[in-house]
């Protein structure tokens, strides 16, 4: 198989806050093939969030320390690229969609403002970059977002659009110059569940069409295996199980995964959901060993002592878990 | 965003002691983060113990009032007159710590009639809103706080004896408006959250809706705007007296010394300085204390940037 | 609600403001002094002589009549004769307004340009050294009332270092330019007199400065504290990951969005540096109306001190409707409201 275009090693993110070191990110370990849709699952606060924004290093520095990991995009580490480079990978490597279409956009500037600025600063040639040129650009992005009438949407500002029409301008500004991995961070969460699913299969059709990388963040482990080729499940800031979409619904190995599946109410079969007992630990304080085993049903006393790796079960199939 | 710092359920209740002792301690420690809060904390001590102490520790208490030591007099600072004497030879030091107290109980007084009245006009017209009641106050605030504050107490002041009573007057008439437009932003949300309307719902009477529900969670943000507000009163005290429509001589007032010592300068360079400088230590003291205040009463991590 | 409901709203509470403003003025000027006829002439004039005067200023009228003769009066620009200088107040206020004008303009531009590089410095090198003298300075500038300022300046440039020109509007050897529109910057600009002009420019550079030091440490704040405030909003995240440059950033994804609460704010400032002129321009010796007000409340010299707050008062009006219309210019919110 070809190299991937991003492969996270070991990445450690610890937040300063008052209370000490918030250590949240514990050694991800995760990795994209051109043209692969990867998802990233697990509960609220667990880290998927910091993992990506990390990628694309829109952490507020000051907060920030990164004792240990890489980044690598084609091999090179994006922790420790220099401006030009890291300006390179926004502009013409990875862009990102945020969760809250409403909060991700500036409410003074139109959005023609916001999608034709993404095109003047990016990495396209001085001729490309004609004024002409650079709206033709962005009203061919609002279209392919299937928006009708992009010239009156250029003029208009965000607070003028519906939540759906604000997560589709946001993904037209990921999109707008071209882009080899695209990260979408639960772009359906805060939408109706209509105008969620629109937006789903807008974004699959989309990286499909231009042939990118997609990394899908969701808690919900449904939209993961609708829209992905492969799911990592996270906890706590590790990375628990990782398995080929189909394989992680027919044998999940890791008991958090398990806990997940059992979480999902299901139609057929009674009862409501069993779900998992507890809540995600304090990063500023966590437990040692696996983080998992406070929460965890199988948890054996040498979970409380040794951090269990990923361990392979074949075919791509990760487990960090002793019990399996 | 993906921090989360939640604990596990403590069941262990501590007890009312420990506990007031633990908000202490987490209260001084968010007041004494900024370092500059203490200083602040500091001059406002100081400058309190002076005044109230005038008498004890100012090193001539006599002239304080109408004393004339022609012998002494236009003396630049040395070790009998730290800051030197005036032109009929009284103590400069000894005049501030003086003026310190008029300061202080202008501003105290402003306060203690303003704030009860410009808070309880304020609960009322929020949580009237939309009613005449509502139309009546604010737009009475409006007018207030369309003149710049010291344009209208000048006049007050001015058609009034000078004296110091009649400067507290004219202080106090603009003073209430900005709590009554504090209070009224606040009351105007919190008079729509759940534990209002519950109070309603229960048939709770007007008087404790708006005194025991509403006005408690007021009360940070009031406290908040009084401590940075004595510093502003003083500056507005000093303003009256400097055109000499506050207190009146011989007894001290801050802006009547710098006003005094402006007519010698620059020879007398030390009437008109340290004057001065008193002035702005006073107003700056208030100030950092309120900013500790502020960061103390505010809710969860302050200024995170 | 679109732009022009808006601001015909706020036009409507300003002519009910104005309204009011005239009755506490009134009630100042007339009510609680007992009589102003008594205090016009003086305690040692014959009372047939006051007597006289109460029916000619209407004294012997009911109060609310008395308050219709006088607005009435008001609306028509008979604001009264000053006691002080024998003549209209109306005349007077026209003679001194373009001083106080000229003078508050330029603290104005001193407080929006100091107060914008300052914030953003600060909020760019947040809790760094820059962050920090400019938070010790902005504590000693708020702190230094306008007045003491303006004599600490008198007493530094006036007689210590004398670089600069300390007193009145312009130094006696210049000719003033004809008076058109009374500011003598722009009298001497239009007329070409660039020597005037220079003078003129930096004889208001203290008084003007003495004014905006404390409003313009206060809105520096209040840039700095949105500006680290909008920092961790998510569009900026989102436009720093799309590539844009971290300049263009600061000076417009961040700026914009963060001048809008410091000039909501500036209307209140500007209104109280014009409430510090007063003190300020009778230490500079500046020929603006608030000197003329100040010594009109110090004669009690009644007329002459209304028409000065109604003065200050529709200035204020005026100031608050152009923050309004800026700040409905900086936020699409306020100005086009619902969806499409």
């Amino acid at each position: 198989m070809d190299n991937p275009i991003l492969d996270i090693r070991d990445l450690h993110v610890w937040y300063r806050t008052y209370g000490g070191y918030a250590k949240v990110l514990d050694g991800v370990n995760l990795f994209v093939h051109k043209g692969e849709k990867v998802g990233l699952v697990g509960e609220a606060g667990c880290g998927k969030t910091t993992t990506m924004r990390s990628v694309l290093r829109i952490l507020p520095e000051s907060q920030v320390h990164t004792p240990r990991g890489q980044i690598l995009y084609h091999g090179q580490d994006i922790l420790q690229m220099n401006q030009r480079e890291l300006h390179h990978v926004r502009t013409g490597g990875v862009s990102m969609i945020f969760q809250e279409p409403a909060a991700a956009l500036n409410p003074v500037f139109t959005v023609g403002t916001q999608i034709t600025d993404v095109i003047k600063y990016s990495g396209l040639s001085k001729q490309e970059k004609q004024k002409d040129n650079i709206k033709n650009l962005a009203m061919q992005a609002i279209s392919e977002v299937y928006i009708a009438d992009p010239e009156r949407i250029m003029n208009s500002y965000p607070n003028q659009l519906s939540g759906g029409m604000k997560q589709r301008i946001c993904i037209a500004m990921a999109i707008v110059t071209a882009r080899e991995l695209l990260i979408a961070d639960e772009p359906g969460t805060a939408l109706d569940v209509t105008i969620q699913d629109q937006v789903h299969k807008l974004l699959r059709g989309l990286v499909e069409k231009k042939g990118m990388s997609l990394i899908m963040i969701t808690h919900s482990l449904g939209v993961a295996r609708e829209m992905t080729d492969r799911i990592y499940v996270m906890y706590a800031g590790n990375i628990v199980e990782v398995a080929k979409s189909g394989d992680l619904f027919r044998k999940p190995r890791h008991p958090y995964t398990l806990g997940l599946l059992e979480s999902v109410p299901k139609l057929t079969g009674g009862g409501m959901a069993e779900g998992i007992y507890g809540q995600i630990p304090d990063y500023l304080r966590p437990p040692g060993g696996c983080r998992f085993h406070p929460r965890c049903p199988r948890a054996i006393a040498r979970c409380q002592e040794e951090k269990p790796n990923l361990a392979d079960l074949g075919d791509g199939h990760q487990v960090a878990c002793f019990q399996v | 965003m993906d921090i989360n710092t939640q604990t596990a359920f403590d069941v262990n209740i501590p007890s009312a002691s420990t506990r007031y002792k633990e908000a202490l301690r987490k209260n001084w420690y968010k007041f004494s983060r900024n370092k500059l809060s203490v200083v602040g904390l500091v001059i406002v001590l100081a400058v309190i113990v002076v005044a109230v102490f005038a008498p004890y520790v100012a090193p001539y208490p006599k002239h304080a009032g109408s004393f004339v030591d022609y012998q002494h007099a236009n003396l630049a600072p040395s070790l009998t007159y730290l800051l030197g004497t005036d032109n009929i030879g009284r103590d400069i030091l000894s005049r501030i710590f003086f003026a310190f107290r008029g300061a202080l109980y202008m501003a105290v007084l402003v306060l203690v009639i303003s704030l009860p009245v410009g808070v309880i006009l304020g609960l009322l017209a929020g949580y009237f809103k939309g009613t005449w009641i509502d139309t009546i106050i604010m737009r009475t605030t409006d007018i207030f706080l369309a003149v710049p504050p010291l344009i209208l107490a000048l006049a007050i002041s001015a058609v009034l004896k000078p004296n110091l009573t009649n400067a507290m007057i004219a202080v106090t008439v603009m003073w209430w408006p900005w709590y009554t437009r504090l209070v009224y932003g606040m009351a105007t949300s919190l008079r729509n959250e759940y534990f209002v309307t519950a109070a309603e719902l229960i048939g709770a009477s007007k008087f404790h809706i708006l005194f025991r529900e509403i006005l408690p969670n007021c009360l940070s943000p009031i406290f908040t705007k009084m401590a940075l507000d004595v510093g502003w009163v003083i500056l507005l005290g000093a303003a009256l007296s400097f055109v000499g429509l506050g207190e009146q001589p011989p007894t001290p007032a801050l802006g009547q010394m710098v006003s005094d010592g402006s007519r010698y300068m620059p020879d007398l360079w030390w009437m008109t300085i340290f004057p001065s400088l008193a002035i702005i230590i006073i107003i700056l003291g208030f100030n950092l204390l309120g900013d500790g205040i502020r960061d103390m009463l505010a809710k969860g991590e302050h200024d995170r940037g | 609600m679109n732009l022009r409901a808006y601001i015909l709203k706020r036009l409507f509470l300003s002519i009910f403001v104005l309204i009011g403003l005239s009755i506490v003025i009134f009630i100042i000027a007339r009510v609680v002094p007992g009589d102003p006829a008594r205090m016009a002439l003086g305690p040692r004039a014959p009372q047939y002589a006051v007597d006289q005067l109460r029916q000619e200023m209407n004294l012997d009228q009911p109060l609310p009549t008395q308050y219709y003769y006088w607005v009435k009066g008001v609306l028509v620009g008979d604001l009264g004769k000053s006691l002080t200088t024998k003549r209209a107040v109306a005349d007077d206020v026209k003679e001194f307004l373009p001083a106080t004008l000229e003078l508050a303009f330029i603290a104005a531009i001193f407080v929006v340009i100091f107060s914008i590089i300052l914030g953003t410095l600060a909020a760019k090198y947040r809790n760094k050294w820059v962050d920090t003298v400019i938070r010790v300075m902005a504590y000693t500038g708020v702190a230094v009332p306008a007045f003491v300022l303006a004599v600490l300046f008198l007493l530094l440039f006036g007689y210590i270092w004398p670089v600069i020109p300390v007193l009145g509007r312009l130094s006696p050897e210049i000719m003033p330019p004809p008076t058109i529109t009374g500011l003598i910057t722009v009298d001497s600009l239009i007329t070409g007199d660039l020597s005037a002009f220079w003078d003129a420019l930096k004889h208001l550079i203290l008084p003007a400065l003495a004014l905006a030091m404390g409003p313009l440490f206060q809105e520096a704040r209040i840039v700095r504290s949105a500006m680290t405030d909008n920092m961790s909003k998510d569009y900026l995240a989102a436009a720093v990951g799309y590539g844009i440059p971290s300049s263009v950033i600061m000076r417009k994804y961040l700026l914009k969005p963060s001048l809008i609460p410091a000039v909501s704010v500036m209307g209140l400032d500007i209104a109280s540096l014009m409430g510090n002129a007063f003190l300020v321009e009778v230490i500079f010796n500046w020929p603006g109306i608030s000197r003329y007000g100040m010594e009109a409340m110090l004669r009690k010299d009644l007329n002459a001190i209304s028409a000065v707050i109604i003065v200050f008062g529709v200035i204020f009006v005026l100031v608050n409707i152009i923050v309004d219309l800026i700040v409905a210019y900086l936020d699409p919110r306020i100005r086009l409201g619902g969806k499409v």
